[in-house]
């Protein structure tokens, strides 16, 4: 069923033209809350909660898809753990410098832009960097060390 | 308030709605989670499934077909930008995101659609933190 994930990229991507997310400097006016504050972008996380949620409820009780019965898979509920914080912290600090999240920047990469060609590639080698980096958690830990792990000293 | 019009909050709740639906199919259609950063890492780190490409590749096509259509003047909204901090940013939403298991859509939107304490936790820092760094003056690449 390779149409329904290509409907959804197509229809998220229309939602960051269509809100506004897509122009960086929109979101720092939203990040900007001490001096120009523009709060609108709160209103596509509030209208995107709204219809998100009563989904996740649905999926919660319902751990099949609609369409063919495939497993819905849910992130385990697990605890705050250091990697989480200090993953999110950096993020806000590369997101507050630009203005770019990864959503948003792909689609305006995707529309020619050579700045955010660029930043997709940096992210790129950031994301390849930190999976090699933090060998794969998802892999419960795995008894040996990998060869990431020397390549990051 | 300055910036905030009543054409910017129409804009951003029909946005969001349909942010909400692509989460929304994706969920209940495919089964994942439309986080943007683990869709696309999946793609970069190797670990592929066709449910991440041919969603990105819905994302990627959705300017064009806007753009065919006289919605979109796909407009460069990074010309001339700074680029060695451009680079840096890219750097740190590229690692931060991996280390954090998210970014704006897969903790901002899904996590607290899914009443995850991680992904509320998560959300507040990342905006505090970006709210802090424009705060400082740091924001922009322009």
């Amino acid at each position: 069923m390779r149409l329904v994930p290509l409907v959804a990229g197509l229809l998220f991507g229309a939602g960051m033209l269509v809100s506004g997310m897509a122009d960086p400097h929109k979101v720092l006016a939203f990040l900007d809350v001490t001096r120009a504050w523009d709060p609108s972008l709160a209103f596509v996380m509030a209208a995107a909660l709204a219809i998100a949620l009563p989904a996740f409820a649905y999926a919660r009780r319902h751990p099949r898809t609609l369409i063919g019965a495939q497993p819905i898979v849910l992130p385990p509920r697990s605890p705050l753990t250091p990697q989480l914080l200090v993953g999110a912290t950096l993020f806000g600090i590369g997101w507050g410098l630009s203005g770019l999240c990864p959503g948003p920047v792909l689609v305006v990469a995707s529309g020619g832009s050579l700045g955010a060609i660029v930043f997709v590639l940096a992210m790129a080698i950031g994301m390849r960097l930190a999976s090699r980096c933090a060998p794969r958690r998802a892999s419960k830990r795995a008894p040996q060390a990998s060869d990431g792990d020397a390549a990051c000293g | 308030m300055m910036g905030m019009t009543t054409d910017s909050v129409i804009h951003a709740l029909i946005g969001g709605v349909l942010i909400g639906a692509a989460v929304s199919v994706l969920l209940l259609g495919s089964g994942r989670i439309a986080g943007i950063s683990g869709l696309f890492g999946s793609l970069v780190t190797g670990r592929a499934t066709p449910v991440a490409l041919w969603f990105i590749v819905g994302l990627l096509a959705a300017p064009w077909l806007a753009s065919f259509a006289g919605f979109w003047t796909r407009p460069d909204f990074l010309a001339d930008p700074v680029w060695p901090k451009l680079v840096f940013a890219g750097l740190l939403v590229g690692i931060g995101t991996n280390i954090g298991t998210g970014c704006t859509s897969g903790h901002g939107i899904c996590g607290i659609a899914n009443l995850s304490p991680r992904s509320l936790t998560a959300t507040l820092i990342f905006m505090g933190v970006a709210a802090l760094v424009v705060a400082l003056g740091f924001g922009g690449l322009a």
